[in-house]
């Protein structure tokens, strides 16, 4: 009797141990974001968002080149990696069930694991030591390279959802089976598909080191892909390691810019796919 | 088959294909490229422990260390941690709480490497240095791996940080490995007599031990080759130390500060003889990762959602 009452306390104890980790598990995002606006909030202006950096010590500097540079490059990187990283996950929902679909599958998941700093050296051997200069081009080539990986996987579980009714139903009305593929199973699949590539988006916009020695960053407002350009993540890494107080404060306006683009995008995202599981 | 599925057939795979291609290429560029430092220093290169680009002289060993150490810190930190929320979300919540709890973990994942860094450098470590340490020096400072004096940037620094950012892969996967044993296991276990946390240690984190382990190796991945928090509040400095207060340096972090700076060809070539190791490294620890968990939760697409 008195071993069950303790064996019974035990477990309630650990029990609200868990709760305990969960609590504390979160405990940094809110300490990160809290963080964020305190320290943020107050240098979010329209200088912030309209003017580039300034020479130090001179007022009313700004990340508008940061930016644009962001965008070019998620932009960039979307043209390279969303066709092919979703069209891999077309064919690992459709032709995946063989020894090939594994291979591909595992290959995939392996890629996802390559440190991004990885990708990023191969990214300098392959366009900026044959062009000779560091570019907003290769930046984006990079994280094109890590979204296909990320694509193939959330492409292929969207596709994988449609049931295979609508496919039959297509197929005993005559069409052919690609034209199925495209216009019926994966059509009905684009919301699923979207949202995997917001995700996707949302994760490589805030990455840092593969841009390191492809955009490699730039102080100057610029819009020339072929050259050095500013991004978002590499502006707050180098003032964030600056040593003047004026950077440090910027580097919290960016960091604020650079988590509510990404927390927007993935939230955003969530909530669709959430929706959408619960049809299938 | 008609000519059209043909070429929708081929064209899939022909853009399937480009991801081994991706691997092989990656793997043949960092070889190549590190190839002068290989044949200079052979094996040596993995155990010595000098590391100057002026004298053309480089020993990888406090990379590798720093590397190794540093996400061991994290994991011990964040396995318990993270099996903690996994079990909590799947046996103990309460229903309604599973959804959104589970988010706010996975969005962990989503907060970009160098914001972390920025909290690193200005909130994290002014809190060891000036409360944390202060008050657990009095226990701690006789133990080997507390030794010396604390100033900030330091192996503790970057493996609590990193304790933070593997978590939300750790919890993903190894909930998802557990939402996989089958209800009859758990209710064996409470029809046996067991209290409801007897049944999580004895019958529902046995049976899904190789992927719980696979999750763990996943996040080693994942810390092994993370660069720009670790390069941010590690100090970077070549020397290999024991004590957790002091600074050190990892393969991705010497990659970051020095790969655009190199000063000789040589020096570019043992960055991409580092690099080439972690590449090997982080390669290992994913294969091996998706081997166990794939055995509890065979077919399903474990881990790919916690992206």
């Amino acid at each position: 009797m008195h071993g069950r009452l303790i064996r019974r306390l035990f477990g309630s104890v650990m029990t609200g141990a868990t709760y305990g980790a969960a609590l504390l598990a979160i405990l940094p995002l809110a300490i990160i974001l809290a963080m964020l606006l305190v320290k943020g909030a107050g240098s979010l202006d329209w200088n912030f968002f309209t003017k580039s950096a300034v020479p130090v010590g001179e007022a009313g500097g700004g990340f508008a080149h940061a930016i644009v540079g962001t965008l070019i490059i998620v932009g960039l990187a979307c043209a390279v990696g969303v066709p092919i990283g979703v069209a891999v996950g077309i064919f690992l929902a459709e032709f995946g069930g063989g020894q090939l679909g594994f291979v591909i599958r595992f290959i995939a998941d392996v890629l996802n694991g390559v440190p991004s700093i990885v990708i990023g050296i191969f990214a300098w051997t392959w366009l900026v030591k044959p062009m000779g200069h560091f570019s907003a081009l290769a930046g984006g080539v990079a994280l094109g390279m890590i979204l296909v990986p990320i694509l193939a996987r959330t492409t292929e579980e969207m596709v994988r959802l449609v049931p295979n009714s609508l496919r039959e139903a297509a197929l005993a009305l005559g069409y052919q089976r690609w034209r199925t593929s495209l216009q019926v199973v994966v059509r009905s699949a684009t919301a699923g598909i979207v949202t995997g590539v917001l995700v996707a988006v949302a994760r490589v916009a805030g990455e840092t080191a593969p841009l390191l020695f492809t955009a490699l960053g730039n102080q100057f407002f610029s819009t020339r892909v072929q050259g050095p350009m500013a991004a978002l993540p590499l502006q707050v890494y180098a003032y964030a390691l600056g040593p003047y107080d004026e950077w440090h404060r910027q580097a919290w306006a960016g960091a604020l810019v650079l988590i509510m683009l990404v927390l927007v995008l993935s939230l955003v995202a969530r909530a669709v796919v959430r929706g959408k599981r619960q049809h299938a | 088959m008609s000519r059209g599925d043909v070429v929708y057939r081929t064209v899939l795979t022909a853009l399937a294909l480009l991801l081994p291609l991706l691997l092989v290429l990656i793997a043949i560029e960092l070889v190549a490229n590190a190839m002068p430092a290989v044949s200079k220093f052979g094996f040596g290169f993995l155990t010595h422990s000098t590391w100057d680009p002026v004298r053309g002289e480089f020993g990888a060993l406090p990379l590798i260390f720093g590397t190794l150490y540093s996400s061991l810190v994290a994991l011990i930190i964040a396995v318990p941690l993270a099996l903690g929320c996994a079990v909590f979300l799947t046996e103990f919540a309460p229903r309604w709480l599973r959804t959104p709890v589970a988010t706010l973990i996975e969005l962990l994942a989503a907060v970009p490497s160098v914001i972390y860094g920025l909290w690193g450098i200005f909130v994290l470590i002014p809190l060891l240095r000036d409360h944390f340490w202060p008050v657990a020096r009095h226990v701690l400072g006789k133990l080997p791996i507390f030794s010396g004096v604390f100033y900030g940037p330091s192996v503790l620094a970057a493996g609590v940080i990193l304790a933070v950012m593997v978590l939300p892969y750790i919890t993903a996967v190894s909930r998802e490995v557990l939402l996989a044993v089958p209800p009859s296991q758990r209710e064996a276990g409470l029809a046996l007599g067991a209290t409801r946390w007897e049944t999580v240690t004895t019958v529902i984190l046995p049976y899904g031990r190789a992927g719980i382990i696979g999750a763990v190796i996943l996040g080693l991945g994942r810390a092994l080759g993370e660069t720009m928090a670790v390069t941010m509040v590690i100090g970077n400095r070549h020397e290999v130390s024991a004590s957790l207060l002091q600074p050190g340096y990892t393969i991705a972090a010497a990659i970051a500060n020095e790969f655009s700076e190199a000063v000789s060809d040589m020096h570019l070539a043992a960055l991409f003889m580092v690099g080439a190791v972690l590449f090997l490294i982080t390669i290992i620890a994913n294969t091996l990762a998706r081997v166990l968990v794939w055995r509890v939760a065979r077919g399903s697409a474990v881990g790919s959602t916690a992206i």
